[in-house]
């Protein structure tokens, strides 16, 4: 059933391709994000700054052609630099900058600027009272980010996190243009050699609307979680 | 020094960006401007009915609505539009009928994914919007003896309507991203015209950060609108003190 | 803006002027974007030959390497390259002087000419600007076709730009393209060979002028690697000599 006149087993391939991208994007998007509302909350004026400049460029141009700038430039950049050692330096060093990496890190750096937004207004809506509790209770800084600000935090950030999942989730789509092959590029090929489109393309969609359902519960189950000892939602 | 001078001795510096290439990205621009504009406006339309009768109690009008709008939502745009490009064309014998010359060209397959996309979108946004609206309002209207209908045109659309413009605001930008796609199916829009002079030059840099520019700036200038707009439709809702 | 233009073009200069020092290269991967019939495909049975493939390993085994095939779409085969995904590009690339900043090329090892293609349907014998007047012409991306006809005739036609030669055969299958412009020997393998007679060869071959259609299908190396091109030529010097080039043309090119 799952032949797929032969393609399937590379769609599977693919959507495993998919799956990953997602996710190790998404984890590359968190520590971003936190980074970054850390530092627009920071007293210091140049991080302020430069976070806040992150989070504007990328929120203004589309991620397709970010993801083009940083896969095709990225490799003339990182070229540049390897070539600069070479000739000044004599160190060999070779760097792949492969299209996985590339997507990862594009969207990974896309996405950490919508995470910024999203963690920033978490972070400003837990209670100041909470962490002067924690304060009075003589816990260190980390201490206290660890077991107040993060925890409640998280309940603020959930529907912002789990939104911007969704659409990470449908970005991922777009690296099949830059000529990485996950599910959309082997089925979008599929489609072209045996010019059957909907016996490819359908499957595909089908799998998204699956993982969509399924980050859906998962998040529920999450905020169910962390909303003990709140009441309701 | 005069800034149409600067604009020439800058343009004969350099290679890449020659009256020709700024052409095309002129065209790339009109394409994308027509491309965003067309299909928000379509989409504008078919999602107040569809937001309508998703807000209805009855599960057999709403589930429809509900189910076109989840499965839109939760897949790729990429995927449609392929879907759409490439499956038009194994209707047999679609190249005979008269809707042919319009598929056949990229623009409209585009347009009519584009369209259908953000219509999911803005029905869903609509519909928050309709539920948001205060039960007060709505006890008011009928105390006056309004029809449903007339109450869905006088009270419950207009006010929506303008709760749900901050939203819609991020959609239209929404849209204008998600845009950038339609050069995967050949058209030279703002990001196809980049794709090109890269292609042509292998200059990444120059290429993609010029319309990276481009992006921010229609971004900025979407933005400002709706600021606007928000200023004069939603005065009513700002806090007195201020 | 000027500023980062500046930059990026010191930043082109200073990788092209530091080529004095070269690589000793026992192990060689090829960057090729796959198909392009007859030049390189893949058999049913997902074996990846064709003229460029036979050469290649030809060229390889003359030069006592190892040869390595690394497949990348054409969009981003010269940066694939410069960022040493692959040593060389041996994928029917042209020399032409755009590229001859970018990369070094070898001796050129065959010559094609570009052709138009179109279906049986279309009523034209000549492919000029009162023909192609307002139709529809498929080109692949980046490829000196594209640069031949945008601006020859982006006046007086739509020109749709294609990732792969494949999706222009599919696109013209679907009577979205009035005519494509390709390669002569790609053209003629997908359109006018693996279809029976729906589609003809148009007006004349092309492969002038120079500026456009360059001297040739050349192997392209980073510019640092003088040597490694160095070898390249000389190996096909030998293999012209000794007949194996001719063997391996005939195998391709046998009928022409």
């Amino acid at each position: 059933m799952l032949d797929l006149q032969g393609y399937g087993p590379r769609l599977i391939e693919g959507a495993g391709v998919t799956v990953q991208l997602a996710i190790l994007s998404l984890l590359l998007a968190i520590v971003l994000g936190l980074l970054t509302a850390t530092a627009k909350m920071s007293r210091s004026w140049l991080l302020h700054k430069v976070a806040t400049l992150y989070t504007t460029v990328i929120r203004g141009v589309p991620d397709l052609v970010l993801m083009m700038l940083l896969f095709f430039g990225g490799q003339i950049g990182v070229n540049m630099i390897s070539d600069m050692l070479y000739d000044h330096f004599d160190i060999d060093l070779y760097i792949n900058f492969n299209a996985f990496a590339a997507g990862v890190l594009t969207i990974g750096f896309i996405f950490g600027a919508y995470m910024g937004e999203t963690f920033r207004g978490a972070f400003m809506a837990v209670d100041e009272g909470q962490i002067e509790a924690g304060k009075a209770y003589g816990m260190g800084n980390a201490l206290l980010f660890r077991r107040v600000r993060f925890p409640q935090m998280m309940r603020h950030a959930l529907p912002g996190l789990s939104n911007n999942w969704m659409v990470l989730l449908k970005t991922t789509a777009l690296v099949s243009v830059i000529g990485l092959t996950d599910m959309v590029r082997v089925a979008a090929e599929a489609s072209r050699a045996t010019h059957e489109p909907f016996v490819f393309l359908l499957p595909v969609a089908a799998v998204y609307l699956l993982i969509a359902s399924v980050s859906e519960w998962i998040f529920a189950q999450l905020q169910k979680r962390y909303n003990v000892g709140f009441g309701g939602q | 020094m005069d800034i149409t001078t600067w604009m020439f001795e800058w343009l004969e510096g350099n290679a890449i960006f020659t009256p020709n290439t700024l052409g095309y990205y002129w065209d790339g621009f009109v394409t994308t401007t027509q491309l965003v504009f067309l299909s928000l406006l379509a989409g504008l339309l078919l999602a107040v009915p569809l937001a309508i009768l998703r807000s209805s109690r009855h599960k057999w009008i709403s589930l429809p609505v509900y189910v076109y709008t989840y499965v839109f939502r939760g897949t790729p745009l990429l995927i449609q539009l392929y879907i759409i490009y490439y499956g038009v064309v194994f209707f047999d014998g679609i190249q005979e009928t008269f809707l042919w010359p319009i598929l056949r060209e990229a623009f409209y397959p585009a347009l009519i994914a584009f369209t259908l996309n953000t219509a999911a979108y803005t029905t869903e946004i609509f519909r928050g919007a309709i539920k948001a609206t205060s039960q007060g309002e709505i006890e008011a209207a009928k105390a006056y003896g309004m029809s449903s209908s007339l109450m869905m045109r006088r009270i419950i659309l207009p006010s929506a309507f303008r709760r749900a413009l901050p939203s819609y605001g991020n959609e239209v930008i929404f849209m204008l991203h998600a845009s950038a796609i339609a050069s995967v199916v050949t058209l030279t829009d703002l990001t196809g015209a980049a794709r090109f002079v890269y292609a042509r030059f292998y200059a990444p840099f120059d290429a993609f950060l010029f319309v990276a520019a481009i992006y921010l700036c229609l971004t900025f200038a979407i933005l400002f609108v709706f600021r606007q707009l928000e200023k004069r439709l939603l005065a009513h809702l700002k806090p007195l003190s201020h | 803006m000027k500023r980062i233009l500046t930059l990026s073009v010191l930043g082109l200069a200073v990788a092209a002027a530091t080529s004095a020092q070269a690589r000793d290269y026992d192990n060689v991967r090829i960057g090729v974007d796959v198909p392009y019939e007859p030049m390189e495909y893949r058999t049913a049975d997902g074996e990846l030959t064709g003229f460029d493939i036979d050469l290649g390993n030809a060229l390889c085994e003359e030069i006592g390497v190892s040869c390595e095939w690394v497949e990348q779409e054409w969009d981003g085969i010269i940066p694939g390259l410069m960022s040493r995904n692959y040593d060389a590009i041996m994928s029917s690339m042209t020399i032409n002087d755009e590229r001859r900043r970018q990369v070094l090329f070898s001796e050129p090892y065959i010559t094609m000419p570009s052709a138009w293609f179109a279906p049986q349907s279309l009523d034209i014998d000549e492919a000029n600007e009162e023909t192609l007047d307002g139709m529809t012409i498929g080109v692949q991306r980046g490829t000196l076709q594209d640069n031949y006809v945008t601006d020859n005739f982006g006046s007086v036609a739509d020109i749709s730009r294609y990732a792969t030669a494949d999706d222009m055969v599919l696109d013209m299958d679907a009577q979205r393209l009035d005519i494509v412009f390709l390669d002569f020997p790609i053209g003629h393998y997908t359109l006018i060979e693996d279809n029976d007679g729906e589609y003809k060869e148009v007006g004349e071959r092309i492969s002038e002028p120079k500026e456009y259609f360059g001297d040739g299908f050349g192997i392209a190396f980073r510019q640092r690697d003088e040597a490694l091109a160095e070898r390249f030529n000389e190996a096909l010097a030998t293999l012209k000599e000794n007949g194996t080039y001719d063997e391996i043309h005939a195998r391709y090119f046998g009928d022409e």
